[in-house]
């Protein structure tokens, strides 16, 4: 009877579920992540949030100063750029921009990196060789320098960023899983799996891959915040999204012209970098605290 | 460490800068249109002439053969000419070249100075106020947007309250006889402090804007290894034999807790190299960083193309120096 209790007792609680609990009970963590989700929401409802159209421009506002400095007016609550184009509005348009690179370059740079490192790690051989090659080859170039030159010679756009990027990205979580698998490989669920006549592609993605996915999940919101850093100043340099398209780097350089007179037009776009990039950096350490079972007590 | 080991570590960059030739090489073929229809732009030129341009310039050789060629030109540092200054690539690299290693290891002298005494303070005062403070900037200083950051340091320090320059590197009243090309040491060799006084103010905020993301890095490195060491058997000994707090921190624990900031260091040095295209271009500062973000808009590829690889190739080698200085600097690890 007591036997059966304590079976009961045991919830059956993936380690992802359990991670994520702990996670939540931080307060810090948790604000973090709910400033992540109201960036999130501002770009998916940009057009019933925004007050203005982004792309406006009516000359008569130029340069009009946030609403609560002398001639500003609440309706544009951060005032207007050199083209009086009405900031805040293109601060939340600008926001898809940010996130959806940022989302788009770490789904796909993850999902190469991870069955990447699987290979290599399980597989070795001339499969390990290969990818750790080319790992190494493609560390080697400092990030910007290595965007900025690629995307200087195939041309800017929404495409080519992503495409640029995660060229360079998927090393990242490829290193991880890589070493991660190489631990399991010896571990004993493994050869049992193994042993059972699992095929290698089983072992690969329904043994090894769930139990070493906390790493990476870790490490890709930590590479987010770093990419979406990457967007904008690529976006800063003019090698971004092209104008009149908001996005905040572009933004930021375009308050350089008048830096005298209204700083606001560079300001307030780089508030909102800092911040999400801070919310995604917080939010981060707060899972890897909650994933690394030495924080767990 | 041996000096097999050493040669064995150096000889398997080999194959790491063939690949790095070979990226590079194949970003030449992405640019849309080749060498010859950018350096023609709208001249008017007979089909002749162009098929010669191609001739002249190997170009109308197979893959294969313009790589060996490429391969050639560049292990000899011929990377043709620039477009657009008319004269040998590795010229006009090599001019820009200093201003881009000054700002580079003043920067990296700036957050080693902040960030060592910074993070041993953090981690004896450890979850006192000021850790708490240390942790939150230096999470900011991770997070910045170094673009933003210099143009907020830029507008109240060069427009508002005008105590420091906008851009450049020297203003034009002053002048200094190169000798290193370091101009802040050319200074001092000649001997003129106003000189001196001049570069630097010209180059502390794109130094601070470049080496503060590294600060702040070195800062928790510092910190997470300074508490580990501290809490090691020996310096618990150390004070228990009953020597004095100051003495075990900077003979016993400093020595050991500084290994991971020296190799972090090391390897943040190749970061500054991709920070400084966009602090360059914010500050105006006459370095390589600025040249290839320019030569970008001009569709100068040869330059970028030269540029790419000596950046890769430095970034190869800053790599392997923190490799081997981790492993001097601690003896128990092999390679």
């Amino acid at each position: 009877m007591s036997e059966s209790a304590t079976y009961v007792a045991i919830e059956k609680v993936s380690p992802l579920r359990r991670n994520l609990k702990i996670f939540m009970t931080s307060k810090l963590s948790t604000v973090a992540a709910s400033f992540v989700i109201v960036f999130v929401g501002m770009a998916l409802f940009a057009p019933w949030i925004a007050p203005h159209d982004p792309n406006e421009t009516d000359l008569f506002l130029r340069l009009q100063p946030p609403a609560w400095i002398e001639g500003g007016d609440i309706s544009y609550l951060l005032g207007c750029d050199g083209l009086g184009r009405d900031i805040l509005s293109r601060i939340i348009y600008g926001a898809r921009i940010s996130i959806f690179i940022g989302v788009a370059v770490i789904v796909v740079a993850t999902s190469i990196g991870i069955i990447a490192g699987l290979a290599a790690g399980y597989l070795r051989g001339w499969v390990d060789i290969t990818i750790s090659r080319l790992v190494d080859i493609l560390v080697s170039f400092p990030y910007l320098i290595f965007a900025i030159a690629l995307i200087g010679m195939i041309g800017a756009g929404l495409q080519n960023i992503i495409l640029v990027l995660v060229y360079k990205e998927w090393v990242v979580p490829c290193r991880v899983v890589r070493g991660e698998t190489l631990a399991a490989r010896e571990i004993e669920y493994v050869e049992a799996a193994r042993a059972l006549g699992g095929s290698s592609r089983h072992i690969m993605l329904r043994e090894i891959l769930p139990n070493i996915l906390s790493p990476v999940i870790v490490v890709s919101t930590i590479r987010m915040a770093h990419v979406i850093i990457l967007e904008a100043s690529l976006s800063f340099l003019g090698l971004g999204v092209q104008p009149p398209t908001a996005s905040w780097g572009s933004m930021v350089a375009d308050g350089r012209a008048f830096m005298l007179g209204a700083w606001w037009v560079s300001t307030f776009p780089g508030l909102a970098i800092l911040f999400l990039v801070l919310a995604i950096n917080v939010t981060s350490q707060g899972l890897r605290d909650a994933f690394d079972p030495k924080f767990h007590d | 460490m041996n000096f097999g080991k050493f040669i064995e570590r150096l000889a398997q960059l080999i194959p790491v800068l063939l690949g790095v030739l070979v990226i590079v090489f194949s970003m030449m073929a992405l640019t849309p249109g080749d060498p010859v229809d950018i350096m023609i732009g709208d001249q008017p030129i007979s089909a002749e002439q162009e098929a010669n341009l191609r001739h002249d310039m190997g170009l109308d050789l197979p893959p294969v053969e313009r790589f060996v060629k490429f391969l050639g030109n560049a292990i000899t540092g011929d990377f043709g000419l620039s477009f657009f200054h008319r004269r040998p690539v590795l010229d006009v690299i090599a001019e820009r070249l200093p201003a881009t290693i000054e700002l580079s290891l003043f920067s990296l002298i700036l957050a080693l100075l902040t960030s060592i005494p910074l993070g041993v303070l953090a981690a004896l005062k450890k979850n006192t106020i000021f850790d708490r403070v240390s942790t939150v900037v230096s999470l900011f200083g991770v997070s910045l947007p170094g673009f933003w950051f210099g143009i907020l340091l830029l507008m109240l320090f060069a427009v508002h309250l005008q105590i420091l320059p906008v851009s450049g590197r020297i203003d034009y009243a002053y002048e200094v006889d190169a000798v290193t090309h370091l101009l802040l040491i050319d200074s001092l060799i000649a001997g003129r402090l106003d000189t001196f006084a001049n570069v630097l103010s010209h180059l502390f905020l794109p130094a601070l804007t470049l080496g503060l993301p590294m600060a702040a890095i070195l800062m928790r490195v510092t910190r997470t290894s300074m508490l580990e060491v501290m809490s090691q058997d020996y310096i618990v000994f150390a004070e228990a034999k009953g020597i004095s707090r100051t003495s075990i921190l900077i003979r016993h624990a400093l020595k050991n807790a500084l290994i991971p900031t020296v190799t972090v260091a090391a390897l943040e040095t190749g970061s500054l190299l991709g920070g400084n295209m966009i602090v360059e271009s914010v500050f105006g500062w006459p370095g390589l960083g600025r040249l290839v973000v320019e030569s970008i808009f001009v569709r100068n590829y040869p330059l970028v193309q030269a540029a790419v690889l000596f950046y890769a190739v430095t970034y190869v080698f800053l790599n392997f120096f923190a490799d081997i200085l981790y492993t001097v600097l601690n003896p128990r690890v092999k390679l």
